[in-house]
């Protein structure tokens, strides 16, 4: 389909957005819970944020939740009963707004991960029901760095609606997918049907600290490198930094319940925590922090480009934001693309 | 509308037999539930499976038994964990689950003509096992079949009745060892660590597939020996363990470097372990 | 600041410890740990009202403790008073950390048992602002109330574990919430496992907790979590009349029998 290109006025967004609730759609928009901010089912549109550079946690719960319960089973005279919840699994149409265009990238990645070979009913049929209207950002901090990982601050990707705030309220739209487009169908006359405009006086401009094939090839024989460990002193191995990235995927299956009945959940999991790579033996593969932490940054940045062809980040600065240590993100990544030299590759 | 299987589910599995190999260690044979499910249901040597206890949680091992005897699957496992540990309370007739097969293969159609030598540490013999039943079923393929096997003691040594049954074939040769220590009065096998025999033993590498298990310390010793003895990097194959979770490429636990084990893996050549980082 | 710098300097120079535990430059007027080895990298020291964050959580790393002992960790009342507990706890020992503190306007290094104690016990932990408003907040609450409360603020726990891992006194090898046989706490962060994650978490540093609060400023989401290990604390201060961190040989609030308990069930 040609991309439609439309206007709408805050106010009239407002109000497309409340009619989205009144017609039985979820809606999942940033709100204020305390001091951080959060992607939370809205009632009132008028709890939505909007002024905001990027929210504490991810949306990425809404294909892939903190907790998914995948199979439960009864026992009962000698038979065992599998329930499977992919079957069951009735997401609402949901309507996610205000993600910034990093965490619409993310998210498509997300999905395309869980669903490549194997595939994954649970994150397929949440995505399917999932509806992004993206905001483009005109602010961005010093943790942002998305225009070094290949992401711009106005990126259409895996949004179904990209908007930008322009002047007077307003913000300029562009329809990307058929869910895009029947979003904007309900919303009748509130959009305003537009020229395709150029809006990039709107969008803030982030400097290009290094490229995607920079940091791949300085990683490419860094394993051995004495880095790690001197940036990883301080790290303190919490999850934080992967919980709060919306392209972290790890997981861990646990059962709970008794043998007699139960339930298996998918629930997430991090490589900064020693005790997921723990053997029964009492070995560990990644037995101090450092190892973690570079498996962190070899898989965004090394592994996942070596075998799909892309990164594992998208720049959003959430881990950096929120880790205890400031650990950040992109400093590190400076580092290793500036400072770090050649070591020999050897084991 | 859901288009993609649930992959997390397994099939169920009927406990048929039951037998203790070693201390701690069993071997259930298993049979599907469902008899269609059975007989679609191929896998080859080398590749591993999710077995559940259902409230417990699920434990990775290996097929151990051939891909050429499809009535059932087999398995041994060590008691170690939360999940093997209710395994191995089951009984004959109980029903537990089952995922798989995953992983990759032994290339076993590539070592047609060649001489086969396998080298198995303790509880490694399983993986083993699965391959070895394969060649002795295809037996024309191959030239020598040289198995060495060794455990700590007489009693950790697993399948028992079959190395019996290996060591009176005449189409195959069979060395079993104990550590020191680990023998008794009438042990008539070797004692010495595995790679220590290996060495004694000067197995010719002409046109020879080395195929190497146990545990690391074992395979790390006997790498050396086996490339003093002109085997070269690819004609070496072994499988790695890492903790797993998925099986399937997606829970990121199992990775070394680039390669996931669940995947790529477990049958790595020698060689493509010497391009690999050391975190196994 | 020039004095600690001073202090620091000597210390590395006369090699009297291996590492000093400090605080740095960080993101945007953030403060960072920083691990200084080198006189060169002494001037990165900072110390101001931003230096919260508990060090000695560091103190548990081994990587940090294969520079080898002793280490100086530049130090907060509740630093001090952690190490104090941690000493106490036999996970260090006298000698083991130079405590670089604030004393009137001047750095002093404490290591000794006596200086430690008293340092401890002349200088109060000063809660942090935010935990103070949070305080009064749930002190106004019925208990009704404190309960919607918490299941509201745990309902954002997604289990990174952030709070455990910033705490010094959660140095176990093996946590509780780890242990699998038998699962003792749900591993999944849905409400019972985060509830029961959260339950364990406050009795096992009930008469602990130093209330530095390093928990409450790790977490991502924005929990006051150091609330439920501080009211612990208080509860064993009230009824054990234990005060942890100001004595190195204190005894476990937790795991002493004293024959006039006034509990009969232990009798
Ligand atoms: S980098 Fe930061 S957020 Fe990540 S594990 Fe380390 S301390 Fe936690
Ligand atoms: S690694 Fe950090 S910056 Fe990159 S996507 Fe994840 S949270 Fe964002
Ligand atoms: S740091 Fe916060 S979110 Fe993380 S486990 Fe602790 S309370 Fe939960
Ligand atoms: S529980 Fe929190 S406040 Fe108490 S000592 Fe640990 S980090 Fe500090
Ligand atoms: S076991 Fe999950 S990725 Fe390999």
């Amino acid at each position: 389909m040609s991309h439609r290109t439309f206007t709408i006025t805050h106010e009239n967004l407002l109000d497309v957005l409340t009619n989205t609730i009144a017609v039985g759609n979820r809606l999942v928009a940033p709100v204020r819970r305390g001091k951080k901010l959060f992607f939370r089912d809205v009632q009132e549109v008028q709890s939505i944020v909007f002024d905001f550079i990027q929210s504490d946690e991810s949306p990425k719960d809404l294909v892939f939740p903190r907790v998914e319960p995948m199979l439960a089973h009864e026992y009962n005279a000698g038979n065992v009963y599998l329930i499977d919840f992919a079957e069951k699994l009735q997401p609402l149409p949901t309507i996610l707004f205000g993600t910034r265009p990093c965490d619409a990238v993310a998210l498509s990645l997300l999905i395309e991960f869980f669903n490549e070979g194997v595939g994954d009913p649970f994150v397929e049929q949440r995505a399917e029901n999932l509806t992004i209207i993206s905001i483009a950002c005109t602010r961005a901090d010093s943790y942002c760095f998305c225009t070094s990982v290949g992401v711009s601050p106005n990126d259409s990707r895996g949004s179904d609606v990209l908007l930008t705030p322009i002047d007077n309220d307003q913000y300029y739209g562009i329809v990307l997918t058929e869910k895009g487009n029947a979003f904007v169908k309900k919303g009748g006359d509130n959009f305003i049907p537009s020229e395709p405009k150029d809006v990039a006086q709107y969008i803030v401009t982030l400097r290009e600290e290094f490229t995607p094939q920079e940091i791949t090839q300085r990683l490419a024989n860094a394993f051995n490198h004495p880095l790690w460990m001197d940036a990883s002193l301080r790290c303190i191995g919490c999850g934080t930094c992967t919980y709060v990235c919306p392209l972290c995927s790890c997981f861990d299956i646990q059962d709970e319940g008794t043998q007699t009945k139960g339930v298996r959940l998918r629930c997430w999991d991090s490589c900064g925590f020693s005790l997921f790579t723990l053997h029964t033996s009492g070995h560990n593969p990644r037995h101090i922090q450092s190892e973690r932490w570079r498996q962190r940054v070899m898989h965004k940045f090394s592994y996942i480009p070596q075998n799909r062809n892309l990164l594992g980040c998208v720049g959003c600065g959430r881990c950096s934001r929120l880790c205890p240590a400031d650990m950040n993100l992109k400093e590190h990544l400076c580092t290793i693309t500036k400072e770090m030299t050649e070591v020999k590759a050897d084991r | 509308m859901m288009s993609t299987k649930n992959v997390y589910k397994p099939y169920l599995m009927r406990i048929v037999k039951i037998i203790d190999e070693a201390p701690g260690v069993k071997t259930f044979r298993l049979q599907f539930l469902n008899e269609e499910e059975g007989k679609s249901f191929t896998f080859k040597a080398g590749q591993f499976a999710e077995y559940s206890v259902f409230g417990e949680g699920e434990s990775t091992f290996c097929i151990a038994s051939s891909p050429t005897r499809r009535e059932f699957i087999e398995c041994t496992f060590r008691q170690t964990g939360r999940v093997t540990k209710a395994l191995a309370q089951k009984e004959e007739g109980d029903i537990i689950g089952f995922r798989g097969p995953y992983g990759n293969v032994f290339p076993i159609d590539e070592w047609k003509g060649k001489n086969l030598l396998f080298i198995a540490g303790g509880i490694a013999l399983p993986p083993m096992r699965c391959v070895i039943w394969n060649a002795l079923d295809l037996r024309d393929w191959f030239e020598n079949i040289t198995v060495i096997y060794g455990a700590r003691s007489v009693a950790d040594l697993v399948y028992k009745y079959e190395l019996t049954e290996w060591s009176q074939r005449t189409d195959m040769k069979l060395i079993t060892t104990v550590d020191p220590g680990g023998e008794t009065p009438d042990w008539n096998g070797r004692v010495g660590f595995v790679p220590t025999i290996v060495e004694q033993e000067e197995p010719s590498s002409t046109n020879t597939i080395a195929i190497v298990c146990g545990p690391p310390i074992m395979i790390k010793y006997t790498f050396p020996v086996l490339e003093k003895l002109g085997f070269t990097p690819n004609a070496i194959f072994t499988t790695l363990e890492n903790r797993m979770k998925c099986g399937v490429g997606k829970c990121g636990r199992c990775n070394v470097g680039p390669v996931y084990v669940c995947k790529d893996g477990p049958v790595f050549t020698y060689e493509q372990l010497l391009a690999l980082p050391a975190e196994y | 600041m020039k004095q600690l710098h001073e202090r620091a300097h000597e210390l590395l120079e006369q090699k009297a410890v291996s590492v000093i535990i400090g605080y740095g430059e960080g993101t945007e007027g953030r403060v960072r740990p920083v691990f200084i080895r080198t006189l060169e990298a002494v001037r990165l020291l900072v110390w101001d009202d931003r230096c919260r964050v508990n060090l000695a959580v560091y103190l548990n790393k081994p990587e940090i403790r294969k520079f080898g002992f002793p280490i100086a960790v530049v130090s907060t009342p509740a630093t001090v008073r952690t190490i104090v507990q941690l000493i106490a706890e036999h996970q260090l020992s006298i000698g083991d950390v130079v405590v670089l503190v604030r004393e009137n306007d001047t750095v002093r290094a404490l290591i000794q048992k006596e200086d430690l104690e008293q340092y401890a016990r002349n200088n109060p932990v000063i809660f942090p602002p935010f935990v103070i408003e949070e305080i009064e907040l749930l002190k106004k609450m019925s208990i009704e109330e404190r309960f919607t409360y918490w299941q509201e603020e745990l309902a954002k726990c997604f289990k990174c574990y952030a709070c455990r891992a910033a705490c010094p006194l959660c140095y176990c090898e093996k946590c509780i919430t780890d242990v699998n046989q038998p699962q003792w706490v749900c591993v999944a962060p849905h409400p019972v496992g985060v509830f029961e994650w959260h339950i364990n978490r406050a009795m096992h540093l009930a008469g602990r907790c130093i209330e530095c609060g390093s928990c409450t400023i790790a977490c991502p989401v924005g929990i006051p979590i150091a609330l439920l290990t501080i009211e612990a604390t208080r509860v064993v201060k009230e009824e054990f009349a234990f005060t942890p961190g100001i004595d190195c040989n204190a005894p476990s609030a937790l795991s002493t029998f004293r024959v006039d308990d006034k509990e009969t069930f232990i009798r």
